[in-house]
């Protein structure tokens, strides 16, 4: 056999459920274009099923295709697909999301016929037609719905990944979809229970407080809720679980980053500079949307003597550069070329109050197991946000990122079992470097056991809850065999 | 002028030396590598074929790591080690002087000089250059056959199942790995290989490897006489130290290159360590050649001390260990037998529709723990380790396993009282 005949690159196998499924979806893009084109107006519900049923349908029956082959980390071929690897599908797909988010905010005339074809669905939800957020909202929810579906079966050995995804699937459609629209339909503000200042800015901007105060008791409900989550609620929970319990858990920015941009968690950059770029940008934003806050409300309570008409560029700055460009463009848009969490780790303001407060006042860590780990950079790479677990593992010390959200991901690749999520006391919880050594282990015999040689049947209890006792008694808080060596 | 420390290789173990030199001193750290210009992780060579990483994604260390901590690097292969005169000889002509030699040459695949061993598109599997051949000699082919039972030879039968390539894997011994584990293991992975559609013939050894006409593989021929036709062959039956280089100069050799429990070789001056070092006596090391990646780190970390002139004998420590196979990890703790030996008592649980498993052996006499096997369950290493330094009973261990595991969040791994009757001798 010459091999100069064998250059054909490795694919998956295409069968016939696959092949269905890709049919399917090809039907539903046709759909999309059709519809576009003006079919969305003229027949909006043929348009819709065609198009949202041929996509909903071939997704499902290709992630059905997947229980096809064992549960277990699954990622062959990642670094050689064309939509993967950053290959001529990658580019289409982000010039795509990108060429959306631009029509979409800055020219939506040009997807009126799309959203024609949501109007039979709005209606039915909040008695009017759909506009352009209406339609969004629609493809954003589909999205991550069938998209979190492939995220439950890739990982459908992993009960942290299915209970996660689950969550923020529920989060979107129920808290950024079906609630904001019955509030319209009963004459209520759309307001997100689950998205507080500083990420949804607005909440606590002069502007903000009127529209929602003008709503009455639920405006003045909401405005409470939204101060109460992030002032008290937010502290509280980041100390007991980290940063994770909002950005993967709850959060929609968050929750579309791990359905869509699961297939793209690995293209984040993983560079020292990168981390540099983050850290100054992050807390810029930061600072930026206090600013913006803190100048708005002097302006507003002194009615514009003090700062005139600054602070209204200054809003429509933040809004425009921080809200729109980078959370819309940039950070979806890009999913191909940059990852999935760009907005998230450069660019959210809550992700950085967040991180501020896991990193300093948290029970949240990544454990590393002892010596285990065998560098094999899996951790590493399919970090969505470009933390270098590796790094830390290979020493044998724990990980503590500001921007650690918390998905999971690095502990479900890793091969040797060398990575845990979880939650213990803050002492000790950033250990020293250390690798496994034993030469200084006091060895203390323990007189119990010689009495009791027969086996005890053990209390009933499951095993992985562990108690602060457990904590001062492992090894892995400071004292004990672990020592500093390196 | 301070020292000049030339190390020969840069895998594991002499990278672990050169740190933790460069940490402990200002000596002048030379690295020599034929193999590639930065370390990478040679365990991470099969996520490269998988597709799961790129090549840089196994670097453990960016590039501009080796010059900000003035460790030189250079590329080339060394041809002679001349310890009269301190200097090695790179390709042949350039000669580095080194007041100290660190050897870490690692491995070689073994061939057990069967017939066709040698012909094309047969091979193992130990470095990048191997991953080369492999990508050519497996683009397009219908059957590939994977000879041995041990970590790369599971290793290589996963690569090649993720481009779809039927494998039929060969394994001289009655259950995959049964050397070291003990069968409940051994037969568990057996189930894992097999559900992936890997054609497992267990007790089936390699007879010879028949060419074609232009001198490639075309078929094997297996001890009960039956010739499997295959375009492809992965010789994975082990490795031993790779000492070509070695074995002219001074330094004294056997199968690797002989050191003492300071990895000090018979020439002054000159160490070393990893795969490619033999000790001298038993019972420095858990055996006279350790082949492992956590073991070359900790002969690397262990020289480094006493290069830097806090002499330090190797403590090779509670023994652990891990793996995967397939989509079941394994790690183990201690002393695990792979047959019940007198005065060892086991505590064994297992869930083989899960592939889960757990053993925790203990002393018959005062039912202090010796070691842990797992099977799709991760326990903590520095846990384990303690208990079985402080010699912890049983009753103690089981009473507080849940210090022990390591699974993720919301896992039903098992309950303690699956343990109840499940004791066997």
């Amino acid at each position: 056999m010459d091999v100069s005949f064998q250059l054909t690159t490795p694919t998956s196998r295409f069968g016939r459920d696959e092949k269905i499924a890709m049919a399917l979806i090809g039907v539903g893009i046709l759909g999309l274009i059709v519809a576009l084109f003006g079919a969305g107006s003229t027949f909006p519900v043929a348009s819709f099923w065609v198009s949202i049923g041929g996509l909903s349908l071939g997704g499902a029956l290709y992630i059905r295709t997947y229980l096809k082959r064992p549960a277990g980390i699954d990622n062959d071929g990642i670094m050689f697909s064309s939509a993967t690897a950053r290959g001529m599908l990658g580019w289409i797909f982000g010039i795509v999301f990108t060429g959306f988010y631009v029509l979409l905010y800055w020219a939506p005339s040009n997807l009126e016929h799309l959203i024609r074809m949501t109007d039979p669905l709005s209606w039915m939800m909040r008695g009017q037609p759909a506009d352009r957020w209406f339609l969004y909202g629609f493809l954003y929810t589909l999205a991550v719905l069938v998209m979190g579906a492939r995220m439950i079966v890739k990982y459908r050995h992993n009960r942290y990944q299915i209970l996660r995804t689950i969550s923020v699937m529920f989060f979107q459609l129920g808290f950024a979809f079906i609630i904001p629209y019955l509030l319209v339909l009963f004459n209520q503000p759309e307001f997100y229970f689950h998205y507080f200042w500083p990420l949804k800015y607005d909440y606590l901007w002069p502007g903000g407080v009127d529209w929602l105060s003008g709503a009455g008791q639920v405006g003045l409900f909401m405005i409470v809720f939204g101060a109460v989550m992030f002032f008290l609620a937010t502290p509280i929970l980041t100390y007991f679980f980290g940063k994770r319990w909002y950005c993967s858990w709850v959060c929609g920015c968050g929750g579309l980053a791990e359905t869509a941009g699961d297939p793209f968690r690995h293209l984040s950059d993983k560079s020292l500079k990168a981390w540099k770029i983050e850290r100054w940008m992050v807390h810029s934003v930061l600072v930026f949307v206090v600013l913006t806050t803190v100048v708005l409300w002097i302006n507003s309570a002194t009615e514009g003597a003090v700062l005139g008409s600054l602070s209204t560029p200054f809003s429509k700055a933040y809004g425009f550069y921080i809200g729109l460009v980078f959370a819309g463009v940039v950070g979806v848009g890009f999913y191909p070329i940059m990852g999935s969490r760009v907005w998230c780790r450069f660019g959210c303001p809550m992700a950085a109050t967040l991180g501020l407060l896991q990193k300093f006042y948290s029970r949240f860590r990544i454990t590393t197991n002892g010596g285990q780990c065998i560098s094999c950079g899996n951790c590493s790479t399919y970090c969505e946000m470009g933390i270098d677990v590796r790094w830390y593992a290979q020493r044998g010390q724990n990980i503590i990122r500001a921007s650690c959200v918390g998905c999971g991901v690095c502990a479900a690749v890793c091969p040797r079992g060398v990575l845990k999520l979880e939650n213990g006391p803050r002492e000790g919880r950033y250990n020293g470097p250390i690798l496994i050594h034993h030469d200084t282990v006091s060895v203390q015999l323990d007189d119990a056991w010689k009495a009791s040689r027969p086996l005890m049947p053990p209390a009933q209890e499951d095993i992985p809850v562990l108690t602060d006792a457990d904590w001062a008694q492992m090894s892995g808080n400071g004292q004990g065999v672990v020592t500093s060596s390196t | 002028m301070s020292k000049h420390v030339v190390i020969i290789g840069n895998g594991i173990a002499g990278v672990t030396a050169a740190r933790f030199i460069r940490k402990l001193s200002d000596y002048r750290i030379t690295m020599i590598s034929a193999e590639t210009d930065h370390f990478y992780a040679r365990t991470a060579l099969m996520y490269i074929y998988m597709g799961h990483l790129r090549y840089e994604d196994t670097k453990p260390y960016a590039d501009g790591f080796w010059q900000q901590n003035g460790i030189d690097l250079v590329r080339g292969y060394v041809t002679t080690i001349d310890t009269e005169a301190r200097a090695v000889h790179v390709g042949g002509g350039r000669a580095i002087g080194y007041d100290v030699l660190v050897i870490a040459t690692g491995s070689q695949s073994n061939k057990f000089g069967w017939p066709g061993q040698d012909l094309d598109a047969v091979q193992g599997l130990y470095g990048i250059p191997d991953l080369a051949t492999m990508e050519r000699w497996t683009a397009g082919i219908d059957r590939a056959v994977v000879i041995g039972g041990g970590l790369i030879g599971i290793e290589m039968a996963e690569m090649l199942h993720t481009r779809h390539i039927p494998v039929t894997f060969l394994v001289r011994e009655q259950g995959y790995m049964d050397y070291l584990l003990p069968p409940e293991e051994s037969a568990m992975i057996n189930a894992e290989i097999r559900d992936h559609h890997i054609d497992l013939r267990l007790a089936t050894e390699l007879k010879e490897i028949r060419p074609d006409d232009q001198g490639r593989a075309r078929a094997v021929v297996t001890n009960t006489g039956e010739e499997i036709p295959c375009q492809f062959v992965g010789l994975t039956v082990g490795v031993h130290p790779n000492i070509d280089v070695v074995k002219p100069s001074n330094v004294e050799t056997n199968r690797g290159v002989l050191v003492n429990e300071f990895f000090e070789t018979s020439v002054p001056g000159v160490y070393a360590i990893g795969d490619c070092a033999e000790f001298r006596r038993d019972g420095i090391g858990i055996r006279r050649i350790e082949q492992l990646w956590y073991t070359g780190r900790h002969h690397g970390k262990t020289v480094a001390q006493t290069i830097c002139g806090r002499r330090a004998a190797y403590d090779r420590g509670v023994f652990f260990n891990s793996a995967k196979f397939f989509t079941v990890e394994y790690q183990t703790y201690g002393d695990i037998k792979p047959k019940p030996e007198d005065g060892t008592e086991t505590i064994f649980w297992q869930d083989e529709a899960a592939k889960k498993l757990v053993r925790i052996n203990y002393a018959a006499d005062d039912g202090r723990v010796l070691g842990f096997n797992l099977l799709g369950i991760r326990f903590r290493q520095d846990v384990c380790e303690r208990w079985i330094l402080e010699r912890r009973s049983t009753d103690y261990v089981l009473k507080h396993l849940r210090q022990a595991n390591f699974d993720p969040e919301f896992y039903h791994s098992f309950k303690i009282t699956d343990f109840e009757n499940r004791t066997r001798p």
